[in-house]
């Protein structure tokens, strides 16, 4: 016997993005605009209750689906924030981060050979993730001139109608894109003619800036077809804290719960502590962390307009995603690092629709965006 | 938020961003922001603007007191009167009427602990109204106007993240 790796990995390549982690942990002096983080820490409310939670020694497992209390103010935000109503009994599954959650929903609904429509650019584990349940992937690219939204008509042109589950994140990693409620209807419209379960991963959906977030799961004919994830690490920038959610209606959350069971069997409690003081008292800290954010996207769209670099309006999380000035965008972000000492991510990396284009995060302070912009410049002057 | 409240916002944190920042931060152009700032100013919202210092690490190093303050009043001398007074004084950097246990919060600045009890004991103490002074001497600062003065935390996050 031999640690040969099984056939279902040798499907899933080494993370693109690996490559560029290394190059930039070359040098010690580089600004990185590369990072998928925030760069607050959670709000001191939330990291003094996990404090005292482990000081009175509140460390035991929690239930699998999580603590009542936590499920229960997960209810009233999904309520009060955005118009969605899970029971918090049997709708709700609290995760080890949003990528647990992703994986639960993959293995629970997916026979090997059925197919996955993702919408791409997107985060990096979704792909990996379909693959390693044994499905086949359908890449649904989105396209700049539609501002990275998903749209019906690339739907219809990806092949989507024939598969099985579609898979979206707005607002979106790494493009920033988002969708309005009337952008979205044509995509619901879509997913209930050709009979689609929906992944909507909307961890970013507090970072919305130029309009409210809406969540496919509130239109017609969507809620008993959508699992919804959101989770504590971007607004509440709680990223190493590992904690997600699942909501969807009760045969789903059921389903993902008898693999979370066996595999995770409950999300870290100290997390889960901070996440109850986090909803109950740590809004301000989401709204100024959200403002903070807002400014550095307006002075990054605004700067990159100046110094000729095209890049449409992204609207939410904390990235921007302009067109990369050379061809080939890993070459030139591997020479702006050796050249300038700013680190971005080659779009690329994100799946279809990515190339020609730089993951810019500006999850950086001011000072630093400032610099960084500033070498950009020099380098593309 | 309007853009008044917006330019504020923005000064409040770094009052050396540029015009041009401030703009681009706002979505408002140069010439709006400097029309903000100067009714801003004009109105008397914003007063002054000063840099955060850790006099600690100033030389000569600057002594600094809060002194609370007692006072009486009769019919011809309210709060504002004795405030009027006290502000006069340039060792007075902040003078606050308060609720509580005294009437003023004061902090003053001098050069040395003989220099600063010497102005209480000789400026304030004698004002006629005063009838008790309470001076604690500032022994360290940790944040100033919204300012830690820790080390700050390193960015320890990967430098490159999905």
């Amino acid at each position: 016997m031999t640690f040969e790796e099984s056939e279902r990995l040798e499907t899933v390549p080494p993370s693109g993005i690996r490559r560029f982690f290394e190059i930039a942990e070359e040098y010690d002096d580089v600004i990185s605009l590369g990072v998928g983080e925030p760069d607050f820490a959670p709000p001191w409310a939330a990291r003094d209750a996990a404090i005292a939670s482990l000081e009175q020694g509140k460390t035991s497992y929690t239930a699998n689906r999580g603590m009542r209390e936590l499920r229960e103010r997960l209810s009233t935000h999904a309520a009060e924030k955005y118009g969605l109503t899970y029971d918090p009994d049997d709708e709700i599954l609290v995760t080890t981060g949003v990528s647990e959650a992703v994986d639960l929903a993959f293995r629970a609904f997916l026979n090997p050979g059925d197919s996955v429509a993702i919408a791409q650019p997107c985060y990096v584990s979704y792909v990996p993730g379909a693959q390693l349940a044994g499905a086949e992937v359908v890449d649904v690219p989105t396209r700049e001139a539609d501002d990275f939204k998903l749209t019906g008509e690339v739907l219809d042109a990806s092949g989507a109608a024939e598969a099985d589950l579609l898979v979206m994140c707005y607002p979106n990693n790494p493009t920033g894109a988002t969708m309005t409620k009337a952008e979205l209807e044509p995509v619901a419209e879509f997913a209930r003619e050709h009979d689609l379960l929906v992944l909507s991963d909307e961890v970013y959906a507090d970072l919305t800036y130029d309009h409210e977030h809406t969540s496919i799961a509130t239109l017609p004919g969507m809620r008993e077809r959508t699992v919804v994830f959101n989770g504590f690490s971007k607004a509440y920038a709680m990223t190493g804290l590992r904690l997600g959610y699942a909501m969807a209606p009760p045969e789903a959350i059921e389903a993902m719960n008898r693999i979370h069971q066996y595999t995770m069997l409950s999300a870290p409690t100290t997390a889960q502590h901070a996440a109850v003081e986090a909803l109950d008292n740590c809004d301000p800290d989401v709204a100024e962390m959200r403002e903070q954010y807002d400014r550095r996207r307006k002075f990054l769209l605004s700067r990159f307009e100046d110094i000729g670099i095209d890049c449409f309006r992204a609207a939410g999380a904390f990235y921007a995603f302009p067109e990369c000035p050379w061809d080939d965008s890993a070459a030139f972000a591997e020479a702006l690092i050796e050249e300038e000492r700013v680190a971005v991510v080659p779009g690329d990396v994100f799946g279809a629709g990515g190339e020609g284009h730089l993951r810019v995060s500006y999850a950086t302070g001011l000072s630093q965006l400032k610099e960084a912009i500033d070498r950009v410049e020099s380098f593309v002057g | 938020m309007s853009s008044r409240e917006a330019v504020l916002d923005l000064l409040r944190e770094n009052a050396r961003y540029s015009t041009d920042d401030i703009a681009r931060m706002t979505d408002l152009t140069a010439e709006e922001v400097e029309a903000t700032i100067e009714a801003l100013e004009d109105d008397g919202v914003i007063r002054a603007y000063q840099a955060v210092v850790d006099v600690e690490k100033t030389e000569p190093e600057r002594v600094r007191a809060s002194v609370e303050l007692n006072v009486t009043l009769d019919r011809e001398t309210g709060y504002d009167d004795i405030a009027e007074r006290l502000a006069k004084f340039p060792e007075v950097k902040t003078l606050r009427l308060v609720s509580g246990d005294f009437d003023f919060a004061m902090e003053v600045e001098g050069d040395s602990m003989s220099e600063v009890s010497r102005f209480i004991s000789e400026q304030v103490a004698p004002v006629p109204e005063i009838t008790q002074t309470v001076t604690h001497y500032i022994m360290e600062t940790y944040k100033d106007r919204g300012v830690e003065f820790g080390d700050g935390h390193d960015d320890d996050r990967l430098s490159i993240s999905p």
